[in-house]
């Protein structure tokens, strides 16, 4: 991530398709995983791990939703509804059965990758526009679904408890422990998907994102691989929403509705399309970007609103930062934070001397 | 199973196509941009709800009469049409669909943050200047305000149907959508036409505002009604306005017969649910619509 390499010296395709370039690329992500491991939940406390286990959830669901968006091509504003066919599933796994998370986690997963196939189906005839009015409209049947069935959504208000997932028969009470469990799932996704896009597959969704006749003819089975694509990344949507559903203990529609389809939308691409640090800058961004906006407003908000003025205008002034922020990035970097990102590297791979 | 009842299909059916020919409104702002631009607007109920507060905040502020308050929702909406364009939508000119698509969703969200903002979060009324009583048509009874709205959707898209089929800049409109590099080379300032093109679905959203806004009262939730619009332009086809037309009125008939005879077994919200249902279908049998342009893909 920080090494400098002075030229390209690789002789074979093998070297080219490594994970780690060089040998101090290796010594960079150590020491980045012992940072985020060990250290940060040793140094912050309680309410701050609580933010970074937000960002940790919504890691898991933008690496997926940049599979289909970012690598594949095609679009989904129904992901919010993967989620929460994933939290459904596992809360009534929970509830019924006293499934344990290693049971749930998957389940919930295949469950909402089965759902986003078959969402993912009319993606054969109709691309563009018309697919992402198609998964808009799966996302309001979906809620509505889970709203009106009894049998899925269950008691109150459509929403299930859900306890906290036990590890080695202790319960993981605390924030930190918490943490831990997550960081978990973002590894095995970000590894998961880093060797996704290095496999057949991961090269056959390259290619339909380019230019998916020419993928045709040159032998690619296109209808497979975009319902791989929808699948696979509707998996991890499952995946994080019963990783959110953990995290709040409830199972709750509310969740998980259009909005949050936006939110991650946002996140790939502001972070970066068809990149996975950027998916990972992108929901830190899009994740923290409220929270920020409330810290600030709350200490400074004063010297533009007055007392209960300030309280009401927080969640608007949010909403238009968010909205002039899509599009900024739309308008000036479209390649989001992750080429803002590269453009710093480049500039000290070669930097005291720039020419 | 209780008996067949003429009476209330009947009313259901009006009610659905009055209220089928409001949702025509809408969706003709979306199918403008569309047509000339190549655009989808998300965008399209924030429009509206923008529009309706804009009116609403004229009458309530100014105490400005009727026919001002529509006036500066017009005025006010062309002019927001023209800028958005500029500020948002030229530079996305050639990017990829999704692109756009975020764009719009972006603007969504930045309208609904501005209009609450600036008008605050409260519900507003616009009064229009027709009787509340319903109309006694001997077979049904329909709200007056249907009736205007009704009237009005009619009045514009068959203005707009002229509009495209026989005047100069609607022509000139079509060729910009046909193809930007023909239309100038044939001297069609392309860019004045997209222009163009947003602030005329600014004063289509404007007239929505105001004919939604007096019948649902305008605040955050009158952006809803743009969700309806996806359903209107696929099954109308999204470049045609007598699409528009015509899928607002299946899209108003089917809801209203839906709600009117599941929503008592279901618990309710059929009327949200059931457009989406029919245009999935849609979009599986024949994506490009009822009257919509096929599209041929070349490599």
């Amino acid at each position: 991530m920080f090494h400098r390499e002075s030229g390209v010296f690789k002789t074979s395709y093998a070297a080219d398709m490594a994970l780690y370039p060089l040998p101090i690329a290796k010594w960079a992500v150590a020491a980045f995983a012992g940072l985020f491991i060990v250290i940060a939940p040793l140094a912050l406390g309680e309410y701050y791990i609580s933010i970074l286990n937000l960002v940790l959830i919504a890691c898991v669901g933008a690496l997926g939703l940049n599979i289909l968006v970012g690598y594949t091509g095609q679009i989904s504003i129904g992901h919010g509804a993967f989620m929460s066919v994933g939290a459904y599933t596992a809360a009534n796994l929970v509830v019924h059965l006293h499934a344990p998370f290693w049971i749930t986690i998957p389940a919930g997963g295949i469950m909402a990758a089965l759902i986003g196939a078959v969402v993912g189906i009319p993606s054969l005839r109709i691309k563009g526009i018309y697919l992402a009015i198609a998964t808009l409209a799966a996302q309001l049947i979906i809620e509505w679904t889970i709203n009106h069935v009894p049998a899925i959504s269950g008691g109150v208000q459509a929403s299930i408890q859900v306890p906290r997932p036990t590890l080695f028969g202790t319960p993981l009470k605390t924030q930190g422990q918490l943490y831990l469990f997550l960081m978990a799932f973002v590894v095995l996704a970000i590894v998961g998907t880093a060797n996704l896009i290095r496999s057949r597959i991961g090269r056959a969704f390259i290619a339909i994102r380019d230019q998916d006749i020419a993928a045709e003819i040159i032998g690619i089975n296109i209808f497979r691989y975009k319902l791989w694509a929808f699948a696979i990344s509707s998996f991890y949507a499952g995946v994080t929403g019963v990783l959110y559903t953990y995290y709040l203990g409830i199972a709750n529609y509310e969740q998980f509705q259009l909005t949050v389809s936006i939110d991650y939308l946002a996140m790939v691409i502001i972070g970066g399309l068809g990149s996975i640090l950027g998916s990972i800058f992108g929901a830190i961004f899009v994740t923290l970007l409220p929270i920020l906006t409330r810290w600030f407003l709350e200490d400074y908000g004063w010297l533009l609103f007055s007392g209960q003025d300030l309280q009401n205008a927080i969640p608007n002034l949010r909403l238009i930062l968010f909205g002039c922020l899509i599009i900024f990035f739309l308008v000036v970097e479209p390649d989001g934070l992750n080429r803002l990102w590269r453009n710093i590297r480049n500039y000290f791979r070669v930097w005291p001397f720039s020419y | 199973m209780p008996e067949f009842e003429w009476q209330f299909t009947l009313v259901l059916l009006t009610n659905g196509i009055m209220i089928g020919l409001m949702y025509s409104l809408i969706a003709l702002g979306f199918v403008l941009i569309y047509k000339a631009t190549d655009a989808i607007n998300f965008a399209q109920g924030e429009f509206v709800m923008f529009a309706g507060f804009i009116a609403a905040g004229a009458a309530e502020i100014a105490g400005a009469p009727f026919w001002l308050t529509a006036l500066i929702a017009i005025g006010g909406m062309i002019g927001l049409g023209f800028g958005l364009e500029r500020v948002v939508l030229r530079p996305m000119i050639g990017r990829p669909v999704i692109a756009v698509v975020m764009a719009t969703i972006g603007l969504a969200a930045v309208l609904r943050g501005t209009a609450t903002m600036a008008f605050g979060a409260g519900t507003k009324v616009i009064v229009l200047p027709v009787p509340d009583e319903p109309l006694d048509l001997g077979f049904v009874t329909l709200p007056p305000i249907q009736l205007l709205g009704a009237g009005v959707s009619l009045v514009f898209l068959a203005g707009f149907t002229w509009f495209f089929l026989r005047s100069r800049v609607g022509i000139a409109m079509r060729a910009v959508a046909d193809s930007q590099q023909v239309s100038m080379a044939m001297g069609i300032n392309v860019q004045r036409y997209f222009a163009l093109a947003w602030a005329m679905a600014g004063v289509v959203s404007a007239l929505g505002g105001v004919i939604w806004g007096a019948m649902l009262a305008v605040d955050n939730q009158l952006a809803l009604v743009g969700l309806k619009v996806f359903p209107v332009v696929i099954l109308g086809g999204l470049d045609s306005i007598a699409g528009a037309v015509i899928g607002g009125l299946i899209v108003g008939i089917v809801e209203n017969l839906a709600a009117g005879y599941f929503d008592p077994y279901v618990g309710g919200g059929t009327k949200d649910f059931v457009p989406y249902l029919l245009m999935i279908l849609v979009l599986m049998i024949r994506p490009e619509g009822i009257f919509g342009r096929r599209r041929i893909e070349r490599v």
